[in-house]
């Protein structure tokens, strides 16, 4: 039997579309980064083993998935509080604010990283205020988490927000009733049944967070083993024409990118199974 | 010696330069990203065939890649040291470093944009009218911009403005395939960068605005498209 048979009277183009779409597909997609794999795989185990773990990738791995994961901890923590009081309230100016979520989506990068550096530099509005304290954020590990938050606070507040809406208020009003006091509601009824979401929303923002450039590169200063971040040293190999080298940390990035992406479909399966919901 | 108003000059002239390229890239790749986004649309959502979730999948893969690496993968297919990096240098066409490297890495930062949009949108509405329109004798043109475009237009116009805003304000990407040569491959965030290493905070910070500003008036069209859609599905 054919696939076909239940289309017999199917709609036109389907060869023209799929043809187009896998000619693209491949053109844009799919032979670049085929590209990168085979490159990354060209030179030799040792050799390859030797430029992902050499001193200066292995500091910028630590600094770009240290502050990323940092980041991502406080949009899960804030993000949610945000989405909650967008959900929960109503008060003046409710949807301006929910559109302003997006602004860090909205705005290119290499704007934000200028603006947030201008505000985070020891003379910026929030910097001059830091440095009364002795603390420094611009050029600083610290700077660079602050720009890795700014940029994934939107995935988390989106991801969480349908979650919420479509929450029960029956469960609420059932845990109440049974005695529950208002914490109990909070950690027992409501973080349960929005944690895959929250996940969610934590590893797109983690997995945003650890390839992000524009807002980063000003306002960490990039200093070699201190604030150089991965993506700006493939930028540094390319730049000494070390083609292998770059393709090695992009290899290791991407396929870390990818285990996150596996980890959240993962959990959106399970929780779909949990919940009945197709 | 440059005279103040002669350097004047060149500064708007490198500007507008960014702006003039900005504007090429982006009127290139999202009608591109368009036709692909409605081809990819229409084979999934009208067809059964085997491999359609991978495709879907694939198709969503620019989402999961960094805008740095984005860059360097074609870098490594066009540069002088990849693929086709001899070839090219012995028909003297150039393509990273240039305009087109530009437009190939805009190209695959908004890949998913529009297909992302129009899949779950031509999913959930069916091809029940398709159909009538197919018994009533139209021909696949016909179908496509009498029946499904009116359907969809809102959330193609909403996949179209996400992915003019990015491909207008990418960096990463862009600046590892542009040669940064002021006037000819400096597109408008890449111009901001390249102010603000001069220490001309001032022009750095007044062409930044521009691209705020673009970024602030998508997002209130993104948010009255928004409401115009939820409207239209309840």
């Amino acid at each position: 039997m054919s696939i076909f048979t239940k289309n017999r009277t199917a709609l036109p183009g389907f060869g023209l579309s799929l043809g187009f779409t896998i000619f693209y597909l491949s053109l844009i997609v799919l032979i670049p980064l085929s590209a990168l794999f085979l490159k990354a795989a060209s030179i030799g185990s040792s050799e390859f083993w030797a430029a992902a773990t050499g001193d200066r990738a292995i500091a910028s791995y630590k600094l770009t998935f240290g502050a990323s994961a940092v980041a991502a901890l406080i949009n899960a923590v804030f993000g949610l509080l945000t989405a909650w009081t967008l959900t929960r309230y109503k008060f003046p100016g409710r949807r301006f604010f929910d559109a302003i979520v997006d602004l860090p989506f909205a705005i290119p990068t290499a704007v934000s990283g200028i603006a947030l550096t201008a505000v985070y530099s020891h003379n910026g509005i929030i910097g001059a205020y830091l440095e009364k304290f002795g603390i420094k954020a611009a050029f600083t590990p610290l700077g660079v988490t602050i720009a890795l938050t700014f940029i994934g606070l939107p995935f988390v507040v989106r991801t969480v927000q349908p979650a919420l809406q479509e929450l029960d208020k029956d469960l609420e009003e059932a845990a109440a009733s049974l005695g529950a006091n208002r914490f109990q509601i909070f950690f027992r009824v409501i973080t349960l049944s929005i944690m895959p979401s929250l996940l969610t929303g934590f590893a797109l923002a983690f997995a945003r967070a650890v390839g992000e450039y524009g807002s980063v590169v000003f306002i960490s200063g990039n200093m070699p083993m201190k604030t150089e971040i991965s993506s700006l040293l493939i930028i540094v190999k390319l730049e000494q024409y070390d083609y292998a080298g770059a393709s090695v940390i992009a290899t290791v990035m991407l396929i870390f990118s990818f285990l996150i992406l596996l980890l959240i479909n993962i959990i959106q399966a399970l929780t779909q199974r949990n919940t009945g919901k197709g | 010696m440059q005279k103040p108003s002669e350097k004047a000059s060149t500064y708007t002239e490198n500007a507008f330069a960014a702006i003039k390229l900005t504007i090429i890239v982006t009127l290139v790749a999202t009608p591109l990203n368009m036709i692909f986004g409605i081809a990819a649309a229409w084979a999934v959502t009208k067809f059964e065939f085997p491999g359609k979730n991978l495709l879907i999948t694939l198709i969503d893969i620019p989402f999961a890649v960094s805008p740095v690496i984005s860059g360097l993968i074609f870098v490594l297919v066009f540069g002088l040291q990849g693929w086709f990096g001899e070839w090219l240098y012995a028909h003297n066409i150039k393509i990273i470093f240039t305009e087109y490297g530009i437009i190939l890495a805009t190209i695959f930062v908004t890949f998913p944009f529009i297909a992302r949009e129009l899949i779950p949108l031509m999913q959930e509405q069916g091809s029940e009218e398709e159909y009538a329109a197919l018994m009533l004798g139209a021909n696949i043109w016909q179908i496509f911009f009498k029946v499904t475009l009116p359907n969809i237009k809102w959330g193609l116009l909403y996949g179209l403005i996400l992915c003019n805003a990015r491909a207008m304000g990418e960096f990463g990407a862009v600046s590892v395939v542009s040669g940064h040569i002021r006037g000819e491959t400096n597109t408008v965030p890449l111009h901001v960068e390249i102010l603000y290493n001069e220490y001309n905070f001032a022009a750095a910070f007044a062409v930044a605005s521009i691209l705020a500003v673009l970024g602030i008036i998508t997002l209130i069209i993104k948010n009255l498209l928004e409401l115009k859609i939820r409207k239209q599905t309840h």
